[in-house]
């Protein structure tokens, strides 16, 4: 179980190299004007791999989640990514003036959208505010609706965008149930940007840490979800060395005095 | 202690009972007075009917003039200018601001024209209207159409230009094209900002109206006013003032019941 802590800043690898990922950045940088957000990042995401990326604000990794959901234009670079990605937002993004339903079959072709909408809201849980209107939900359930809406389109990739920020606790870790089995049933590659050290370390398969537009720690963790308590400390530390930059002492100081 | 007895001094001041204005009438009180001040001071002579008539004599004059039919004939009149006024006014205000609210280059052509437009009072542009369109019905159409373009322009447009990015950037993750963005975020979010103009413009017309009807009307409430002026018959120009009043209101009423039904999303009519 100890091998798996020792902390690899590795440059790339696919997890599982026979099979080609869904996500690939080669020497990928992006810049505004004089300011280097990226700097010759390389990704790889395997299907249905579960990566969280973690950063502090300012390091870069909503550009990378922004590049990877096709909102900034990016021309003459080594990126691969699905066709069929989807995104969930920090905020929701319903649109107030359509009913719930109808913000979940939001630009989908084809017939049968309703039944389509419904079933996804049935997934979340929402099967009874289907129409509803947007403004009248919680903030979770406003983000359920959000989840439902990003999986009717079946995406291979799942761009979350530190989606559970502005959750109070209880519902946070609700949602990171909820996540989970739906990720089970999909199992898209899901790439989910969060600041929150415990949140990668429960969901994911694998923890990014993202600083000055390079990935300066990464890290694989092999244990069942639900039994990670045990690691939870010492990984947390690492992780919150390589987050804390300059404030870096602090936090880790914080962590250990807590416990 | 100290608490028992504050609360038994509270208790004791409300058990008074202080004077209280909404126990007669509320707001409804002043102007009922007022009402009543003004027939009285007509009774008595204070007030000369040349001067103004008593409200009695107005309310008379309103149900001789119905029954007559001479109040809903020019009422019509009058209605029918200011709807197609507002028809060419509101439509062609919804159109350009369209087209420079979605697009960056009709910015550039309208917003100018429309800017300068702005700075001259529709009504300033009687006399040329005159000239260029008679005194028929013409003038009196097309001052209305122009004085309520703008507010229509203006609000559209501003509304078109803050609608949230963060909703267009989620649409475009969805993979929306531009026009279904325009249909499903762009629009339905310029649309409470499309009916703030509306109500402007409605009131923008009747304010025109009124003015336009001074040139020469041989129909309609401007017409009945003139009149009424030449025979000093102060009881009727209240009527018509009055009806003005009540157009007001019932274009305000108008574009509410519309808001009702078409901005049901908003939470603040989702509770009621």
């Amino acid at each position: 179980m100890d091998a798996r802590l020792g902390f690899s800043v590795v440059k790339t690898f696919t997890s599982e190299p026979d099979e080609a990922p869904v996500v690939r950045l080669r020497n990928f940088s992006r810049r505004f004007g004089p300011n280097v957000i990226i700097d010759g990042l390389d990704l790889d995401i395997a299907p249905g791999e579960f990566v969280a990326l973690l950063g502090r604000s300012g390091s870069g990794k909503t550009t990378l989640l922004r590049t990877l959901a096709g909102l900034d234009e990016v021309s003459g670079q080594d990126v691969t990514v699905p066709g069929s990605r989807a995104v969930v937002f920090q905020d929701a993004r319903l649109l107030p003036w359509k009913l719930v339903w109808k913000n979940v079959g939001l630009g989908l072709k084809g017939d049968a959208l309703r039944e389509r909408s419904e079933k996804a809201l049935h997934e979340v849980g929402l099967g009874h505010r289907l129409d509803a209107w947007p403004l009248t939900l919680s903030g979770g359930e406003a983000q359920r609706v959000a989840l439902a809406r990003a999986l009717v389109r079946e995406p291979e990739l799942l761009l979350l965008d530190e989606p559970f920020a502005a959750l109070d606790a209880l519902t946070r870790y609700r949602m990171h149930d909820l996540v989970l089995a739906l990720w089970r049933v999909h199992r898209p590659a899901v790439l989910m940007v969060t600041h929150d050290v415990e949140e990668a370390i429960a969901l994911a398969d694998r923890i990014l840490v993202l600083d000055g537009g390079r990935i300066v720690a990464e890290e694989r963790i092999g244990v069942e979800r639900g039994q990670r308590g045990g690691l939870s400390a010492r990984l947390r530390e690492k992780l919150l060395s390589h987050l804390g930059g300059d404030h870096g002492e602090d936090v880790v100081s914080l962590v250990q005095a807590a416990e | 202690m100290t608490a028992l007895s504050i609360s038994a001094q509270k208790a004791g001041q409300t058990a008074r009972k202080p004077f209280s204005l909404s126990a007669f009438g509320g707001r409804w009180l002043s102007p009922v007075l007022l009402l009543l001040l003004w027939e009285l001071g007509s009774r008595v002579g204070v007030i000369p009917e040349r001067t103004l008539a008593a409200p009695s004599a107005v309310m008379g004059a309103l149900f001789e003039m119905i029954i007559s039919g001479e109040l809903p004939s020019n009422l019509l009149v009058s209605f029918g200018r200011v709807a197609v006024g507002l028809f060419i006014g509101v439509g062609l205000g919804t159109i350009l601001g369209l087209v420079s609210g979605l697009s960056r280059s009709g910015e550039l052509i309208v917003d100018p024209l429309m800017q300068i437009k702005r700075t001259i009072p529709a009504l300033a542009l009687t006399p040329l209207f005159i000239v260029w369109f008679g005194i028929g019905e013409t003038p009196k159409i097309a001052l209305i159409a122009f004085g309520t373009i703008f507010p229509v322009y203006l609000n559209l447009f501003s509304g078109i230009r803050s609608v949230d990015p963060r909703l267009l950037e989620a649409a475009r993750s969805f993979g929306l094209s531009r026009a279904e963005q325009i249909w499903h975020v762009v629009l339905p979010a310029a649309f409470p900002a499309l009916l703030v103009g509306l109500r402007y413009a409605l009131s923008v017309s009747i304010l025109v109206l009124v003015v336009a009807e001074q040139i020469n009307a041989s129909a309609g409430l401007g017409y009945l006013i003139n009149n009424a002026r030449d025979f000093m018959r102060t009881d009727i120009i209240v009527v018509c003032l009055m009806v003005y009043a009540i157009l007001g209101l019932l274009a305000d009423w108008g574009v509410r019941a519309i808001e009702r039904r078409a901005l049901v999303w908003r939470p603040s009519i989702v509770e009621q």
